[in-house]
């Protein structure tokens, strides 16, 4: 069985500071820790070496006035104040003078420190004075309930056999371990409160950013692909991350739309061609069974399905050309040469014609391109011009490269008699459009698309300019970068 | 021509099959890339056509296969896949031609037999001949019943490939692909105009023709 945590608590934001939480509580604990055993051993060492000088302070007055006047000493020491312990007992442990009315057994059996600190109970039914100048904060240990106390001692013994105890209470120390006990556990619930808050701060901003980009995702994936995710104008990383999404998005819809019209511009203009083929075969079967007849009908539907073939074929290529199609990558291509080489392959079709194909392309001008994509390209638009410049008097085509500011500009002019309109002209590279005059022509109406995708694909472009008569084409390539 | 088809699509396979035998040739079948890729190693093939995309093997990774074997049967690769870098994809893999579905027969026909191994290659020769017409690849000189016929560059490009497939029928977009360097199709034609042209000055003048028309298919070059 899976524990789901609510929400708030599977955040990276609750995860983190939980983490923190641990890892701070654990260092403070470790300081906290050192820094008390480390004065605790202070302070034992201060008490021993107290007790140290009580005991040849001791010894002196021992040497001064032998037994009585160290009794007489211990005495007057007992009833001062303090933390001081004071004890002279005989062989037997009975306790002969001092301020220690009783003693954890076995302590007096000693010789030298105390091993481990021992209870005691003060003289005088336990009453106990304290001294507590540092921590006057702390509440005093009621005297009547507490009657043992913690001490260490030093216990000696006089040449008679006598013994004599001399020790400190041990509530100094002790007291001061509370205190930082408690200053720890104070410590650690405000770190804990602390981060609580920022954990529900921050962990719920966050799940909101987060809840708001993936309901805006959800409506995506629906299939609203204009839907964009929000960008607060915060400049966050949230926002950083909502922006790429949406470039995404922007790319992936272009894509769509492409395809969209890829499949619209196939069923429209391949549609008609099918049913045609349809008809002429179905017509051929319908009519005189006559050998003749047939061979007919077949090489008609034969020309049909190349023509089909070459329409699909043009569509297919301008789509991926302007899905930015960039398989094939772009080299250094002469573009004089390339269209050298294109008015050479026109050049007797053209004559053909009684069309003069005219070329000024000398030297070479590199561009970044490709010369299979540049060559049919053109030859589209040197075909337009061959053909609808046939009918002019004089019909002349002059194909021309030079560079101008845009960069390398590619011209085909004809003198036929051109697309006088300006709005015609516009609409003549867009895919399937055949204007009016140039019905009779045939052609797929993909020609100059082509030409229009292909300079796209090289970064570049083509414009149908009027001519003196006729039309120009121009196609302005980008200037090679250079290495 | 002993000619191995692989190719998937039974109906086309079988139409290939069938073609192939009426134009005199055998052909044999596989109907995908691993049972293609052991007949070719155990045969001896004059020319492959390989279909693309092929189940258990692709094409690509058979020619591969077969050229790391140290086999060189020439092959023509099949593919609904066209654009430039398919093409070139393709080449690299070791296919020696390359034709885009859908295809007419003729083409792939005057293809596979431009391929075929066994026709005599005239890649090292240097002069051709064909009846009384002579071409010398060396000095760039054309001679018809030892009379010199003056060529611009491309027309004796033009020859050249026509004369090295002398006998053979050679089509227009080999033509295309092989004298200028494109694949794409030209929307005129303009390789007619060019190869009446070519056919003026070495016929005209002439007794005979030599530069023939080959109905829906293409060109041929051969002596009478």
């Amino acid at each position: 069985m899976a524990l789901r945590l609510p929400a708030i608590m599977r955040t990276t934001a609750a995860r983190l500071s939980a983490l923190y939480f641990i890892l701070f509580a654990l260092c403070a604990i470790l300081l906290v820790h050192y820094m008390t055993s480390l004065s605790a051993s202070i302070l034992t060492a201060q008490t021993m070496e107290t007790i140290n000088e009580e005991v040849q302070g001791l010894d002196r007055a021992y040497r001064r006035g032998g037994l009585p006047f160290l009794v007489r000493v211990v005495g007057q020491r007992s009833r001062q104040p303090g933390a001081n312990l004071y004890l002279i007992a005989d062989v037997n442990g009975r306790i002969l003078t001092g301020n220690v009315e009783s003693l954890e057994p076995g302590v007096l059996e000693t010789e030298g420190w105390t091993e481990q600190p021992f209870t005691y109970q003060r003289y005088g039914e336990g009453i106990v004075e304290r001294r507590a100048p540092n921590v006057s904060d702390l509440e005093a240990p009621s005297a009547t309930t507490e009657t043992r106390h913690a001490a260490i001692a030093l216990v000696s013994r006089l040449p008679n056999q006598m013994i004599v105890l001399v020790g400190r209470d041990l509530g100094e120390p002790e007291r001061f371990r509370v205190v930082v006990q408690r200053a720890l556990i104070f410590a650690l619930s405000i770190m804990a409160v602390g981060g609580l808050l920022i954990w529900y701060f921050i962990g719920r901003r966050a799940l909101k950013r987060i809840d708001s980009i993936s309901d805006a995702g959800k409506r995506i994936m629906g299939g609203d692909l204009s839907g964009r995710l929000p960008v607060t104008g915060a400049g966050d990383e949230f926002d950083r991350l909502s922006e790429n999404l949406n470039t995404m998005l922007t790319r992936i819809a272009g894509l769509n739309e492409g395809l969209r019209q890829v499949s619209d511009n196939i069923a429209h203009d391949l549609k008609t061609p099918l049913t045609r083929l349809r008809n002429r075969a179905e017509a051929a079967l319908a009519g005189n069974p006559e050998a003749e007849g047939y061979r007919e009908a077949l090489e008609a539907t034969i020309a049909e399905s190349d023509r089909l073939i070459k329409t699909f074929n043009a569509i297919l290529m301008i789509s991926r050309l302007e899905a930015g199609y960039s398989a094939e990558q772009l080299v250094k291509v002469d573009l004089a040469a390339a269209t050298r080489d294109v008015v050479e392959l026109y050049e007797p079709a053209a004559e053909e014609l009684g069309v003069k194909l005219e070329a000024s392309v000398d030297g070479s001008f590199m561009v970044d391109g490709n010369r299979e994509l540049i060559g049919q390209a053109l030859s589209n638009v040197v075909d337009n011009a061959i053909k609808y410049s046939a009918g002019a008097d004089e019909p002349t085509v002059r194909v021309s490269v030079e560079r101008t500011d845009g960069g390398i500009s590619l011209k085909v002019a004809d003198n036929g008699p051109g697309i006088p309109d300006q709005t015609d002209r516009d609409r003549a590279t867009e895919r399937f459009v055949r204007l009016e005059q140039s019905r009779s022509q045939p052609g797929s109406g993909l020609g100059l698309s082509l030409a229009k995708a292909v300079m796209k694909f090289h970064g570049g472009r083509l414009e149908l300019l009027p001519g003196e008569p006729g039309l120009t084409v121009a196609m302005t390539f980008p200037e090679a970068k250079s290495g | 021509m002993k000619i191995l088809i692989v190719e998937d699509d039974r109906e086309a396979a079988d139409y290939l099959d069938k073609a192939f035998a009426e134009a005199g040739h055998t052909a044999h079948v596989a109907r995908d890339g691993e049972t293609g890729f052991a007949l070719a190693d155990a045969g001896d093939y004059d020319v492959m056509v390989v279909d693309r995309m092929l189940p258990r093997r692709d094409g690509l990774s058979l020619i591969a296969g077969l050229r790391s074997r140290g086999n060189t049967t020439p092959v023509l690769i099949l593919s609904a896949l066209g654009e430039v870098d398919d093409r070139v994809t393709g080449l690299r893999a070791g296919g020696d031609d390359y034709l885009t579905k859908p295809y007419a027969f003729s083409e792939l026909l005057a293809r596979v037999e431009v391929l075929n191994r066994r026709a005599s290659s005239k890649e090292a020769e240097t002069v051709y001949r064909a009846g009384d017409l002579e071409l010398d690849r060396l000095s760039h000189t054309v001679k018809r019943a030892g009379r010199e016929i003056t060529l611009q560059p491309r027309e004796f490009r033009l020859l050249e490939y026509l004369m090295r497939h002398a006998g053979q029928v050679v089509t227009r977009t080999m033509l295309l692909e092989n004298v200028w360097d494109y694949h794409f199709d030209p929307q005129t034609n303009v390789i007619d105009v060019h190869v009446s042209r070519l056919r003026g000055k070495i016929e005209k003048g002439f007794d005979s023709p030599i530069l023939h028309t080959v109905r829906g298919a293409g060109y041929m070059l051969k002596a009478a």
